[in-house]
């Protein structure tokens, strides 16, 4: 058990800059996820922390130990990959034991920890047989199990569950989840899967093109986005964008955008202030758009026309052309939109983003 | 487009009338034979044949000029008690088996070393084959140079150097002799070695290494339990080739030593030439390239055997 600390970590490869001062700090038993697009570093950190990848700047602490110097075995964590790598020449009960083995355990405690951390994953009837004999996810388990029987400091995922088809891949993250609230190891976790960065972690980091974002618990990444793209990143299906310009109105400020205007209620008028006359972005997520019934404020209602219908059962899904923009509304399963429809939506004014139009930056 | 041309087949299918060589060609089992017959006709002229021929004039007293007559298995019980053909056996199994013990472990040791990153590896990969390229009888023309007693630069190097103070008969001493020439096979064969297992190295994913190394095994350890096992199957076939070909190796001894000095580096091709086409004497000449056949038979069973387990596990 240990905490993870990463310095100003830096990673060039010749002239790319992979990861850019990267600072976190991860605590003792925490599940932290690392989100982000395709590209944007996320696996180059984790190979960093792992010692599979040079450090070209900075610092790694694990416990209390700088371990830029220390070859991976030395580190005390375990890793799992993407593609399992699994020995294929091993039986799953030897690919388990093998870093005991190299750690000289002795037998009789290498064939309980295998027979434990089997007895855990649901594995007990494979132990015999070759990687190539297991479906993708008992293999998923046999390199869970490679890494939980060495106990190790630190577990690092890389997309482990991005092999598996869907509903496997729901019901590993359930079970991911129970053996971390079980084990209680320090864990780091790459993905670029949002839904499970926010269901896993307990705290996510969001990054892009090499630099940290933000980070936070999951909810605080949802409510409060510090940036565009966290905003439009987090969240499924995404938040709804549109750049819409202030006005000072009769005292009152508004934000008028193509299709729709908004009067501002004082308390975020007062935090806008600062920007009449210029554009700002406005974000609002799709489940905060509702059907207006009629008691609402006009200056929070506006009118768009529905062009898709997606019936999800739980929610029904609604593409609509607002102005010049599309935008998505997640409904209630009993409004009966159909195409074509005009509907009238309401705004709940403190559930509004707002980004600075040129460094995105959350107003 | 593809319906038409199923369209098109079928109007041909049912054309009425065919020609007969269509009717034939549409036969598999026409079309098969006279596909076949090209490769037929060469494996036959030049691999069945000879063989046929060798093995009747083995047991024949067929010289240069005389047909000869049937002899029955005279030949192979003359070769029993033929101390030449005993040497020749024996060297061909010491050639063999040290040659391709050499060759394995530097072959590995230099794919080991190509596999990683570095700069010029294209380049390198390419340099290493050179051996292999330059054909077998000009390179070991070069070798003749160097081990030549009086103009040898390896002589001359070792002197430099102080380590000897006469001059070393590489080919001439007959305790040399087959060294020398094992060493220049080994320097010939290292490449084909060297690349084939580069390839083989390249098969396995490098993850099982980072794996491995996580797993707390040291470099020899991964190399060991992770490397080896699965290279395995590709180093069998390797050397399974290699073996039949060292076995039967013939240019490069002729061309360094022909056999001397006094039968040392006599291999059972080169005496298999020197009797039958040297002295002339064809039966017996064949025979003794024919005793070869058993032992490359027991040696290629055995290894398919062994490739065969290997791969079931
Ligand atoms: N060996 C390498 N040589 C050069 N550039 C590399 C190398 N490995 C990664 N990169 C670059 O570094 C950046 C970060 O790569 P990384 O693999 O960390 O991304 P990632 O966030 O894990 O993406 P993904 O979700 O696709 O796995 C990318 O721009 C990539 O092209
Ligand atoms: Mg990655």
């Amino acid at each position: 058990m240990a905490r993870v600390i990463l310095r100003n970590l830096n990673k060039f490869y010749d002239d790319v800059h992979a990861v850019k001062s990267v600072n976190l700090e991860i605590r003792d038993k925490e599940f932290v996820v690392l989100v982000g697009p395709s590209g944007c570093g996320k696996t180059t950190t984790l190979r960093m922390l792992a010692g599979l990848e040079s450090i070209s700047s900075g610092q790694v602490l694990i416990g209390d130990t700088v371990v830029n110097d220390l070859a991976p075995m030395d580190r005390d964590i375990a890793m799992v990959f993407q593609n399992y790598a699994l020995y294929p020449h091993m039986s799953v009960y030897d690919n388990m034991a093998f870093g005991l083995k190299m750690r000289k355990v002795d037998r009789n405690d290498i064939r309980k920890r295998v027979q434990e951390a089997a007895d855990i994953l649901g594995i007990q009837d494979y132990l015999a047989r070759k990687p190539r004999q297991l479906s993708g996810g008992q293999r998923q388990r046999v390199a869970l199990g490679r890494a939980i029987v060495r106990h190790p400091q630190v577990f690092l995922f890389d997309e482990p569950l991005s092999n598996l088809d869907a509903k496997l891949r729901v019901q590993m993250r359930v079970e991911l989840k129970k053996l971390h609230n079980r084990l209680n190891t320090t864990a780091v976790y790459v993905t670029h899967d949002q839904v499970e960065a926010m269901t896993l972690g307990d705290r996510v980091v969001v990054m892009r093109g090499g630099v940290v974002q933000q980070v936070g618990e999951p909810l605080e990444l949802y409510n409060a986005p510090v940036n565009r793209f966290v905003a439009g990143f987090i969240g499924s299906p995404a938040m709804n964008f549109a750049p819409a310009r202030l006005r000072d109105g009769a005292g009152k400020l508004h934000a008028d955008a193509s299709g729709f205007g908004l009067q501002l209620p004082a308390d975020i008028a007062a935090r806008l202030r600062p920007y009449t006359g210029r554009e700002v972005i406005v974000g609002v997520r799709p489940e905060d758009l509702q059907v207006a019934n009629g008691s609402y404020p006009p200056g929070l209602c506006f009118d768009a026309m529905v062009e898709v219908v997606e019936r999800l059962g739980a929610e029904v899904l609604l593409d609509l052309q607002v102005g010049q923009h599309t935008m998505v509304a997640s409904v209630e399963p009993g409004v009966a939109a159909r195409r074509g429809d005009k509907l009238r939506f309401a705004l709940k004014p403190e559930r509004l983003h707002f980004f600075d139009a040129s460094s995105e930056a959350a107003i | 487009m593809a319906i038409s041309d199923v369209l098109s087949h079928r109007a041909f299918a049912q054309a009425p009338r065919r020609g007969a060589a269509t009717r034939l060609l549409e036969d598999e089992r026409w079309l098969a034979a006279v596909l076949l017959l090209p490769t037929v006709i060469l494996l036959g002229l030049f691999i069945a044949y000879p063989f046929v021929e060798g093995v009747w004039l083995s047991v024949t007293d067929a010289t240069v000029g005389v047909p000869g007559h049937f002899v029955g298995l005279a030949n192979f019980t003359a070769l029993l008690h033929d101390s030449i053909f005993l040497v020749a056996v024996r060297n061909t199994f010491v050639y063999t088996a040290v040659a391709t013990v050499l060759k394995l472990a530097l072959g590995l040791w230099l794919a080991l070393l190509l596999n990683r990153h570095f700069r010029g590896k294209a380049f390198t990969r390419a340099f290493v084959l050179l051996p292999f390229i330059i054909p077998t009888v000009l390179s070991t023309f070069a070798w003749k140079w160097m081990f030549d007693p009086t103009f040898s630069v390896i002589n001359w190097t070792l002197f430099q150097l102080g380590i000897i103070h006469g001059r070393i008969n590489w080919l001439g001493d007959p305790s040399l002799a087959l060294i020398s020439v094992i060493i220049v096979n080994v320097w010939r064969g290292v490449p084909f070695y060297a690349i084939s297992l580069l390839a083989g190295l390249q098969t396995i994913n490098p993850e099982l290494q980072e794996a491995a190394a996580i797993d707390g095994a040291r470099p020899w350890q991964r190399f060991w339990h992770v490397t080896w096992p699965l290279l395995l199957p590709v180093t069998m076939v390797v050397v399974l080739f290699s073996v039949i070909q060292t076995f039967a190796d013939f240019q490069l001894v002729y061309v360094l030593t022909g056999g001397g000095p006094a039968n040392a580096t006599q291999l059972f091709a080169t005496y298999a030439y020197q009797i039958g086409v040297g002295t002339g004497l064809l039966s017996q000449g064949a025979a003794v390239s024919l005793a070869m056949f058993p032992f490359l038979l027991i040696i290629v069973v055995v290894q398919l055997l062994y490739i065969r387990r290997v791969e079931v596990h």
